[in-house]
């Protein structure tokens, strides 16, 4: 993964393109006015890195504690590996499902995938588990509550402090 | 949070999918929208401000940048959880913090440009005062990344 070619240019479209998204009539000339880049070569940038899948999507993330969903729950599941795929399929399926990783298993910690959970109270959330356990018979699990979110936020990617170097 | 209006729904579930990537962007949601983008660019300022965004902006796939992640769950003596936490935060690839319950009580992602930076970002939080043990789990398929809720 450590061998991804991205060209110069690229990189400043995505540096510019990190910050929140301009609310005005023409964003991307905006943006692009910030790197003296044309907004015609700018959105054919963005368009190409979007269907190269670097951008996996532009647009809004709500608040989702503030829209009454107050039980969060990282639940990490022992899968047997032959079903992996399609218990995850099953899983991401599900509309209170916001993430659903595969993860290596640890000697101390024999779980292989991991759904965040969203619910309106730890009951619902409960429910939601219990429905997606049996629906996928499985019997090893863990329900990790989040009981403070210390930090959130949007990654920066290509600026200095993070032992990369900008463009040579 | 503000009172949500069925125009404001419509907005963002669309605005929650994708952003069209054009010229006037706003005027080619407020046509499938049936309104004017001057209406849909008021109300997504007022939104923002009322709190019922989390952000709008680009979301890109941190692999295909070179980026390598991993999720560390450490155990963390509870009065030291704070210290703790608080160092970790400090750390710019470091973009998700959580406690949660449980005996591995702190939960955070990590990005790192190379395996080396994350090696010596990992080696310094194992040795941090109250951190008793530390485990790294890595994905190699992320079946679903996508936060959205049907409004």
């Amino acid at each position: 993964m450590s061998s991804v070619d991205i060209s110069p240019r690229d990189k400043e479209v995505i540096r510019v393109l990190q910050d929140d998204f301009p609310l005005c009539e023409q964003p991307f000339k905006f943006l692009a006015a910030q790197i003296d880049m044309s907004e015609e070569e700018f959105i054919e940038r963005v368009k190409k890195l979007s269907e190269q899948k670097k951008i996996r999507k532009m647009g809004a993330v709500l608040q989702h504690r503030n829209a009454g969903f107050t039980a969060n729950a990282l639940c990490a599941w022992y899968v047997p590996p032959e079903r992996l795929d399609e218990i995850a399929d099953k899983m991401s399926k599900h509309p209170a499902v916001s993430h659903c990783y595969d993860r290596n298993t640890a000697p101390n910690w024999n779980y292989n995938l991991y759904t965040m959970i969203h619910a309106k109270s730890r009951a619902e959330c409960e429910q939601i588990i219990n429905a997606l356990a049996a629906d996928c018979r499985l019997d090893q699990f863990q329900i990790l509550y989040t009981t403070r979110e210390w930090k959130k936020t949007s990654m920066r990617y290509f600026v200095d402090n993070q032992g990369e170097s900008r463009d040579q | 949070m503000t009172e949500l209006s069925t125009f404001d729904r419509a907005l963002l579930n669309l605005l929650q999918s994708s952003i069209p990537i054009c010229s006037h962007p706003f005027a080619a949601m407020a046509d499938q929208l049936g309104t004017d983008e001057q209406t849909v660019l008021n109300r997504l300022r007022e939104l923002k401000s009322a709190g019922c965004l989390r952000r709008i902006g680009t979301f890109f796939d941190s692999n295909r940048l070179g980026y390598r992640g991993v999720l560390v769950a450490l155990s963390v003596e509870p009065d030291a959880v704070e210290s703790v936490a608080t160092i970790i935060n400090q750390i710019p690839g470091i973009t998700h913090n959580y406690e949660r319950e449980g005996n591995f009580n702190l939960w955070f992602t990590l990005l790192s440009p190379s395996s080396e930076c994350e090696q010596d970002i990992l080696d310094g939080i194992a040795a941090l005062d109250g951190v008793n043990d530390m485990i790294r789990l890595r994905s190699n398929k992320k079946y679903k990344v996508n936060v959205q809720f049907k409004l």
